[in-house]
Order: C-alpha cells, then sequence, then structure tokens
C-alpha cells in the first residue's frame, strides 16, 4: 500500500472507510507500529472505546509511546482530536470512528472536518481517521475505501478427517485479502504527467487503483504459506509459467 | 572578608502587602494579642500619619476613620522569612538566619559575577523588590556593622572598609538591640550615640555593666569580630494566603492561586530550581445550607466538608506559572471544591530545572511542559481516568489493562528501529461492555447469532476456547470464546463480518467481545 499510496502524507488528512471486517484496524495498529518503532508520539482518539491494547502489542505496537484517548460520545472524540492537533508534536494522531454509528457521523458539521485539515496544515503530524462511510470529502488528501474479500481458515484437520465436522478447534481463522481502491489522493494527481480528457464514468472506473493486501493472524505462522493474495497469486504463476 | 547584612523594615506589614499588594496604597494597621485585648502591633505610614501607632488597644485604633484593621499574619510571615531566606541564598551559600527580618551573607568572591560591592548590594534590593519585599541592605567588613547599618539605613549602604567606626558614630545606641536594662544605664549616663559609647573606657564600662558592655562597645567601634553561623537551605516551598471573605467562584480563585504560584516561580528561580509537583490544601468554609442541598446524607453522618486536597505531579520539572496556572484550574474545573474556600496552602516539591539537547535526527515528540496541559485539558473533556498510556497487566483476563500516565520522556527513550518487519496483522476492536447476544447451537457449534438487531448465520466458527482464572479471587472469571465468520443476508446489501463471541460460564450468557477488523 505504501508504494502504490506513497504512504500516509503528513501534514494532512487521511481517510480510511469501509465495512466491519474490512481491515481498517489492521491497517491502523501496522500504523502504529510503524510510527512508534521509529520512536514518534502517537496518538489514537477513540470514539466507540474499541482499542485492545493486546492486540496491539502483538502486532508490534510500542504502548507506551501511544496516547490513548477513551471517548464516550462523537464530540468529545472531535474535541480531543482538535486538542492534540494543536497540542503539535505527535507523529500520527488516528481519530477512530469506525464503531460509531454512521448517521451520527454524517452529521458533523463540514466545517468540523476544515478545521482539522486546517489545524494539521504546515505540521508533521498524520491525521488519521477510520469511519464506516466517507466524510471528509475534500478535505481528506488520501481516501482509501476498504472492502473485505477471501478468508482464510485453517481446515488441516477438518481434511484429513471429513467425517468429523464439528471438531472446530483446529480450524483457525488465518486471516483475509482485502482490497483497498484509492478514491482520493492528491499527492498523486501532483505528479501526474498526463491530462486525463475522458471524463465518463467507465473510464474513471477503469482508471482507480486498487490495492489487495493480505492480513494474518498471528506471528507465529510467519513460516507457513502466504495468504493466497490474488495479485500476487497471478504474479507467481506468471512467472512458473511465462509461456 | 565582606559581609552583606538585608533588614526587612516593618516586616509583620511587609509579609501581609507581600501576599495582598493593594494594601499598599491603603492605610493599615496589625493587631495581636489575647482577646479582647487586641493590640496595634504594626502601623504603616498612611495610618501613622492617621495618627494610629503601635501599641493602641484595637477599640482605639478603629476610631481613625479610614484605618483598615488586619489581624496579624503569622502564616504570612512565614512564608516572607522563607522568602528572604531564598534571595539569601540565590547570592551566596554562606547565609545566616539571624532573625525573621534579617539575615546576613558572606558576600566575599562575588565581585566575579556581580562586580563591585555597590552593585551586589543594589542586585540584593531589586531581587528583594522583585519577591515583594522592600529591603535596606548594608555592606561592610564586619557582620555587626553591617546589621547595625542595615538597620539604621535606608536602600543600599556599602562602608568602606576602615570607616566603620565614622558611619556608626551618628546612630542612637538603641540601634545595638540593647537589653532594657542596659539602655536605662546608658540613658542614665547621657550616653546617646555609638561615637559616645565608643569613647568610653572599656575596662571601667567591663566593671559597669558586665560582658555586656564590652560587646556593645565592641560594635560601636566598628570592630566587630563575629561569624557567621551558616544556616542549611530549605527543601520545601510553601505558600499561604487566608481570606477574611470565603471565595466561591473559581474566577477569584484562580486570581489568587495564580498570584501565589509567581511567587513560588520566583522563589524557585532565584534558587535555580523548578516545580516538580504541586499540593493545594483549601481550608472550606462549613456553609450549613450548600452542604445540606448537596449531601444531606453527610450531614446527617456529621461529615462536613472541611477542607480540599489536590495534588499534581508534573511529568518534567517546570517554572511556568501561567502553565501551572491552567494545570491547576483545569483541575479545579473538573474536580470543584464543596463549599467556600476560606485559606489557601500552595505546597511546591522542588527538582532540577529539566535539562535536555534535541538531537538533529530524533523525531519531533511533543513539548513536555505543552503535552501536559493538553492531557489535562482532553481529561477535562473525556474524564481523569481516560487518557493516558495503556499498560499491560500480568493476566489472561479479557481485556486486563490499565491506564498510566503518558509521558514524552518514555516515547522519546524509545530507539528508533528501521530494520523491523512490517507485517499487518489482524485487528480486533473490543465492544465495551461485551453485547449481549443470542446464539443457536447444534452439536455444540454455534449456527446462529443474534445481536444489537441484526441475525446472521455462522459461516465458519472456530472454538471453543476456554479460559478461565482469579477462582481464588471474588471475581473468577470462565469462559468459551469462539471465533465466527457471520454472514448477514437479510441486511440490504447484505454483509459478513467475523467476530469473536463467547460463554460465560459464570452468567450462562453469551456476549459478542467484539470484531475482526
Amino acid at each position: 500500500m505504501d508504494e502504490s499510496t506513497g504512504g500516509l502524507p503528513r501534514g494532512s488528512l487521511t481517510e480510511i472507510y469501509g465495512p466491519v471486517s474490512s481491515g481498517k484496524t489492521s491497517i491502523l495498529l501496522s500504523t502504529l507500529a510503524g510510527r512508534t518503532r521509529n520512536a514518534e508520539a502517537c496518538a489514537l482518539v477513540d470514539a466507540q472505546d474499541a482499542f485492545d491494547p493486546n492486540v496491539a502489542q502483538t502486532a508490534g505496537v510500542h504502548l507506551e509511546q501511544v496516547l490513548w484517548v477513551r471517548c464516550r460520545s462523537l464530540d468529545q472524540a472531535l474535541r480531543s482530536t482538535d486538542l492534540l492537533l494543536h497540542g503539535g508534536g505527535f507523529g500520527l494522531i488516528a481519530l477512530d470512528l469506525a464503531d460509531a454509528p454512521a448517521r451520527v457521523v454524517r452529521q458533523i458539521p463540514s466545517n468540523v472536518w476544515f478545521r482539522l485539515r486546517r489545524a494539521v496544515e504546515s505540521t508533521p503530524t498524520i491525521l488519521l481517521v477510520l469511519s464506516q462511510e466517507s466524510n471528509a470529502k475534500t478535505c481528506a488528501s488520501l481516501v482509501l475505501r476498504l472492502q473485505k474479500e477471501t478468508a482464510a481458515w485453517s481446515l488441516h484437520s477438518r481434511n484429513n478427517n471429513a467425517g468429523r465436522i464439528f471438531h472446530t478447534p483446529s480450524c483457525l481463522l488465518e486471516g483475509w485479502t482485502s482490497e483497498a481502491e484509492i478514491v482520493r489522493t492528491r499527492i498523486q494527481r501532483a505528479t501526474a504527467h498526463y491530462i486525463d480528457i475522458d471524463r465518463s464514468p467507465v473510464s474513471r472506473r477503469d482508471a482507480r487503483k486498487i490495492v489487495r493486501f493480505a492480513v494474518c493472524a498471528d506471528p507465529r505462522h510467519e513460516n507457513e504459506p502466504t495468504l493466497p493474495v490474488p495479485s500476487l497469486a497471478r504474479k507467481k504463476e506468471r512467472k512458473q509459467n511465462p509461456g | 572578608m565582606a559581609f552583606a547584612a538585608i533588614f526587612v523594615p516593618n516586616f509583620r506589614l511587609q509579609a501581609v502587602v507581600r501576599c495582598e499588594p493593594e494594601l499598599a496604597i491603603r492605610p493599615i494597621a496589625l493587631i495581636d494579642g489575647p482577646p479582647p485585648t487586641y493590640q496595634v502591633v504594626a502601623v504603616n505610614r498612611l495610618a501613622a500619619r492617621l495618627g494610629v501607632a503601635e501599641g493602641m488597644t484595637k477599640a482605639a485604633a478603629t476610631q481613625f476613620p479610614g484605618v483598615e484593621i488586619r489581624p496579624r499574619g503569622k502564616l504570612q510571615e512565614t512564608t516572607a522569612h522563607a522568602v528572604l531566606l531564598d534571595v539569601a541564598w540565590s547570592f551566596s551559600p554562606r547565609m545566616e538566619d539571624t532573625a525573621p527580618d534579617t539575615v546576613l551573607i558572606d558576600v566575599d568572591g562575588l565581585a566575579s559575577l556581580f562586580g563591585a560591592h555597590e552593585n551586589i548590594a543594589a542586585s540584593i534590593v531589586s531581587k528583594c523588590a522583585e519577591m515583594g519585599l522592600t529591603a535596606q541592605v548594608a555592606l561592610a567588613e564586619n557582620v555587626e556593622t553591617a546589621s547595625v547599618v542595615a538597620r539604621a539605613l535606608p536602600g543600599a549602604t556599602v562602608i568602606p572598609e576602615g570607616r566603620e567606626a565614622k558611619f556608626l558614630e551618628s546612630l542612637p545606641v538603641h540601634m545595638l538591640s540593647l537589653s532594657k536594662e542596659l539602655c536605662e544605664v546608658f540613658e542614665r549616663w547621657g550616653v546617646k550615640t555609638c561615637k559616645a559609647l565608643a569613647s568610653l573606657p572599656v575596662i571601667s564600662l567591663c566593671e559597669c555593666v558586665g560582658q555586656e558592655g564590652v560587646r556593645v562597645h565592641t560594635i560601636a567601634s566598628g570592630n566587630g569580630i563575629r561569624s557567621l553561623v551558616i544556616a542549611e537551605p530549605a527543601h520545601c516551598f510553601e505558600e499561604f494566603f487566608e481570606l477574611e471573605d470565603a471565595v466561591e467562584d473559581l474566577e477569584p480563585l484562580s486570581f489568587l492561586l495564580g498570584r501565589l504560584l509567581d511567587q513560588l516561580c520566583a522563589r524557585l528561580a532565584a534558587r535555580s530550581l523548578a516545580v516538580r509537583a504541586i499540593h493545594l490544601h483549601f481550608t472550606l468554609q462549613p456553609s450549613f445550607e450548600s452542604a445540606f442541598d448537596s449531601c444531606s446524607e453527610a450531614i446527617r453522618k456529621k461529615e462536613l466538608f472541611s477542607d480540599y486536597v489536590c495534588a499534581f505531579e508534573l511529568p518534567v520539572p517546570c517554572r511556568d506559572a501561567k502553565l501551572l496556572l491552567k494545570l491547576v484550574r483545569l483541575r479545579l474545573q473538573s474536580t470543584p471544591p464543596h463549599a467556600p474556600v476560606q485559606k489557601i496552602h500552595m505546597l511546591a516539591e522542588p527538582s532540577f530545572p529539566r535539562v535536555t539537547q534535541g538531537g538533529l535526527f530524533v523525531p519531533e515528540v511533543p513539548d513536555p511542559e505543552k503535552l501536559e496541559l493538553t492531557i489535562a485539558r482532553i481529561a477535562h473533556v473525556v474524564g481523569e481516568g481516560n487518557v493516558g498510556s495503556p499498560q499491560l497487566m500480568d493476566s489472561h483476563r479479557p481485556n486486563s489493562f490499565r491506564m498510566h500516565r503518558f509521558s514524552v520522556a518514555s516515547a522519546s527513550a524509545q530507539q528508533v528501529d528501521r530494520n523491523g518487519k512490517m507485517e499487518t496483522k489482524i485487528g480486533f476492536r473490543a465492544y465495551r461492555p461485551p453485547v449481549l447476544t443470542k446464539v443457536n447451537l447444534r452439536g455444540g457449534r454455534p449456527i446462529n447469532v443474534a445481536f444489537l438487531g441484526r441475525s446472521g448465520e455462522v459461516v465458519h466458527a472456530s472454538g471453543p476456547w476456554r479460559t478461565s482464572g482469579d477462582w481464588w479471587e471474588e471475581d473468577p472469571w470462565q469462559q468459551d470464546a469462539w471465533d465466527v465468520e457471520v454472514n448477514f443476508p437479510y441486511e440490504t446489501p447484505p454483509s459478513q463480518g467475523f467476530y469473536r463471541i463467547c460463554f460465560d460460564s459464570r452468567q450462562k450468557k453469551w456476549f459478542v467481545l467484539g470484531a475482526y477488523d
């Protein structure tokens, strides 16, 4: 995703949205792990108090470098984000609205998003917003829409013992693949070398950029075969059968 | 050797005026003594001009219109004395705590820092003025001469070596801190000035009045040889304020707190120290009506609020009075005192100031002082325990973590690790509290799940993962957890998700613990 998007831009607002189990939180944890590994201070404004420190530590997040704000309402979350942005000095500020009801998040006035964008401008901070729907609109410099594709369950035991279909402990959730569509990016526009004349919806849909990534369950399975990511799998096939 | 004497004239009054500077332009008299026989113990110049004098009874002093009668502030005097010591320590560690209103400093070797003796004396006077005290300073080659001249002459006086007797000759003998009997003797003899005393033969004087006569004769001659009794520096910084009328609103209270914090920070700056923690102690006015309205239960149990205590521990030592005031205000806004404040006691724990050097290639971190203020503001919005850094506990119980203070020191201490392998691990969104759910089982395996008004069929299930613990405690836990992939075919559009559900064996109920995302 970093190669496709150029990474999460600093000094601007990035929005990642998608339904439940689309991989938003996985990307958030991955980003937090990367920033804290870089010795940066990070802040997580958790609108619905959904952050799990155990899972975060497993994902490689240095918890002592994360300021976790546990909010009980949207208003608290937005005010806290505003205070953190004005306080300055954080490498990443994540506003997690993913569990807040979509109809409530939709009611956030657009001036709030403009205010957040204005506050993060000319700072080295990444402002990351997670939600179920796109809300920031033009205030976001990078918008990603996530969608779950295929899940991977380890069914070794079931395959070996076909008759014991209810022997479920051996059936483990290993992960899934998600599709990330780059809905908007200002960074690419700035470096584009062509002019898109044809603005028909069909061509726009064709021109959209999609990245697929795998979300894996446990570091213990690192040595096992990787998940069947479609794009990667196709590349492998081509390499093996060039003809 | 050279010594400086710092004397604060009308100390009792200055101690009160230091806490309430607005009193400086009003005629004021301080009273003290056992009730009801109060007597005036100190008056300022305006009150003296109106006719109020020390020794008057309170009843007599109140006859003068416009004169404000105040009780003597013993706590303020203690603080003013501490301030005087701080001023002395800011110049030299060799200092003698002579009296509440007098300190002596050894100024030998200060020339390289402050210049000539005149500059040292002027610096001491201005430092005292910064601290809210008007002081008289004298520099001399011996302790006694400096002490006597400081009591007698206003402003800063420097006595050149060998001219001590010349400076002392015109001063009255009672400036030499004589005993009452000796004063009467000298009065009988017609000895009124130091010059007259110094001209008396020492042996005859000793025969008449004893060794005390020899001592005062030596002082009057400017030949004192006493050395300093070095005092230990104080490690406690306190400020007191007692209000005549109790304050109920935060605005006037924060005004007073700001004044106290300014004074504390100035004292700490004089000692090159910073604040590590602040302890606030308010003595509250026992207001029966308001207390009855707010806590009738407490009234019934006779547990009236009489004190309010709060403490702030700063992550890094700080000396910014404005920042400290903002922190105090935020704390008082979130947890205000339950009754009007009658008396304020502020204690600052000192520490050495923070010394840091930023690196060129070190990632930017929040400024510690600014971060503390930001966290305090957020805590005011979301609650005290809802902001901080999570710390995992040594337990397998779900959600076993605690919040602890987030500090930049711990964040910046982390080593940069750019070689680590990055992988996207499954994220989990916890539902707090867990959502009660209805689960249908077939063969011991969940096949249908219904929660939050949604109903879905289980496509895959992994489990049960039985965990339990703390059976030796009062609240043990035991649950069988399942990872399930649920389809919601009746929603528009149809959706699916990965959830963790569990059966609580103690409550005999199913819950959704959260969703994988």
